[in-house]
């Protein structure tokens, strides 16, 4: 393998190997070098996000979180913007089946993955079966939360399907709620069970 | 950028404003057995750690770290070479206000400040508790990491890689601007082995002390042991007085205390976090207990 003929991805992809390991760095440090892709920004860069089933394409900077960019650009705002630090789950999407906190993750960074939030969940009127259960079982309060508290409850039960209390309670300890609906959220999660469609 | 948790909210908040990030997401992200022992890729999010059948079956106190980092999210995310690499939580470092000594201002304000969550061991100047849940079984099954750089590839003895402040202020280990971990390599364990951490919280939190050994068994003697303390110094912290009280014996609650305070003689707590030494005794008694497989009282 010639060092002129590897993309940078190519490096990076195989950076486990030692004895090329020393071409990963040098890639760096050329920063800009011909070989692989080009570095993007600092101004604003073409993006392309599937979120919801839809493709969206938009031109935003390369530090815009993913979060950022589905509220502020894609008018997509079920995700809620509360700390923007990781560190309360307002704005938690499913990820190939994960959840993530889409403040803490870039939208350059996001490209390429099926991206749910909580706006694709309900089919016209019907609400998801999650999301029926938090509204059964007094799930929320102000509401800011449950976006994210909904989303993680599904990521669960698409995972799980009957989770034991404990399973739920860590599942979803990712997420704050500042009302103190809790226990109506646990609760929810563990109706719902069993009833979940992906 | 691998995860990108602990730099995006560097940057969020003002403390680090880098010109050029790179990617390094195709970073290894394999768990594989290797000569007995096992190789993590530092791209491996920690939720696949955590959730490993190789690394619960033989690494017990890594597992147990993993699976209590941060949330679900952040081991969604998070990776095991962020999680060594991250940046110290002390609030003065993390406050764009505060010019600390670890951002090249002229003093540690956790000395007359807030301390309750910061080192009882180490003389400072700089009072940082290292933030590395994962490090701290590391260091304690002898774990290696490996480092890429300009030269090639080397693996540094993870015991080794973390400065102290008062020889690296402004980092936290040995590693080079141009250099980059691509693996965490564990041998073989001891026989038994466990960890366990004390939470202020359950969730979204770091430990307010951990602990995790590693014993090396000759039927119910132990033979040789390794233990190392999470979240009391700016380095994992690793006791070799209560290893000697280990070593030769079979393990009973007594002798666990005993090793818990050899492990804390030394501690030097600072105005407000002397509690941190007894919660810190606590998490090596059961660290000590849980790996011999003893129930504690």
């Amino acid at each position: 393998m010639e060092e002129k003929d590897v993309s940078r991805r190519d490096f990076f992809k195989t950076v486990g190997v030692g004895s090329i390991a020393t071409a990963v760095v040098a890639g760096v440090r050329e920063g800009e070098a011909a070989q692989g892709p080009a570095a993007i920004g600092p101004g604003d860069a073409p993006v392309t996000l599937t979120i919801n089933g839809r493709r969206h394409q938009l031109q935003v900077e390369p530090r815009v979180t993913l979060l950022d960019a589905m509220r502020t650009r894609l008018d997509i705002t079920g995700p809620k913007r509360v700390c923007d630090r990781g560190a309360c789950g307002a704005c938690t999407v499913i990820i190939e089946g994960r959840t993530y906190y889409s403040c803490s993750m870039l939208a350059v960074e996001a490209q390429g993955k099926n991206i749910r939030t909580v706006d694709g969940l309900s089919q016209g009127s019907t609400l998801h079966p999650v999301q029926q259960a938090f509204c059964d079982h007094d799930g929320l309060m102000c509401g800011f939360c449950t976006p994210g508290f909904v989303m993680a409850t599904v990521a669960l039960l698409e995972k799980t399907p009957n989770p034991t209390p404990d399973q739920a309670k860590k599942a979803l300890d990712g997420n704050l709620c500042r009302c103190g609906t809790n226990i109506g959220v646990l609760k929810a999660a563990l109706s719902a069970k069993g009833v979940a469609r992906g | 950028m691998a995860g990108g948790m602990d730099l995006l909210g560097l940057m969020k908040d003002y403390i680090v404003s880098p010109d050029r990030i790179v990617s390094i997401k195709g970073l290894d992200q394999t768990i594989a057995g290797a000569d007995s022992g096992i190789r993590i890729g530092a791209a491996t999010k920690i939720a696949d750690l955590a959730d490993n059948v190789l690394v619960r079956k033989m690494y017990p106190a890594l597992a147990t770290a993993a699976e209590s980092v941060g949330t679900p999210q952040i081991r969604n995310m998070g990776t095991v070479g962020g999680n060594i690499m991250q940046r110290p939580r002390c609030w003065y470092f993390r406050n764009e206000e505060f010019n600390c000594l670890k951002k090249g201002g002229s003093r540690c304000f956790a000395v007359e400040g807030e301390n309750q969550f910061h080192a009882i061991f180490g003389d400072g100047p700089c009072h940082i508790v290292h933030p590395s849940s994962l490090a701290v079984p590391v260091i304690a099954y002898g774990g290696k990491f490996r480092v890429a750089g300009p030269n090639g590839s080397r693996d540094i003895d993870a015991g080794e890689f973390f400065q102290m402040p008062n020889t690296n202020l402004y980092g936290e280990s040995v590693l080079q601007p141009n250099e980059i971990v691509t693996h965490v390599i564990l041998p073989a364990p001891g026989q038994r082995s466990a960890g366990y951490e004390v939470r202020f919280k359950q969730s979204h939190d770091w430990p307010l002390a951990a602990a995790s050994v590693n014993l090396v068994m000759s039927g119910q003697t132990v033979k040789s042991a390794r233990l190392v303390m999470g979240a009391v110094a700016p380095v994992p912290w690793r006791s070799q007085a209560a290893e000697r009280v280990l070593a030769g014996k079979t393990i009973t609650e007594a002798i666990a205390v005993e090793a818990a305070n050899a492990a804390l003689a030394s501690a030097k707590p600072m105005s407000g976090n002397a509690y941190k030494i007894r919660v810190a005794k606590t998490a090596v008694k059961r660290a000590v207990l849980r790996a011999a497989g003893v129930a504690w009282s």
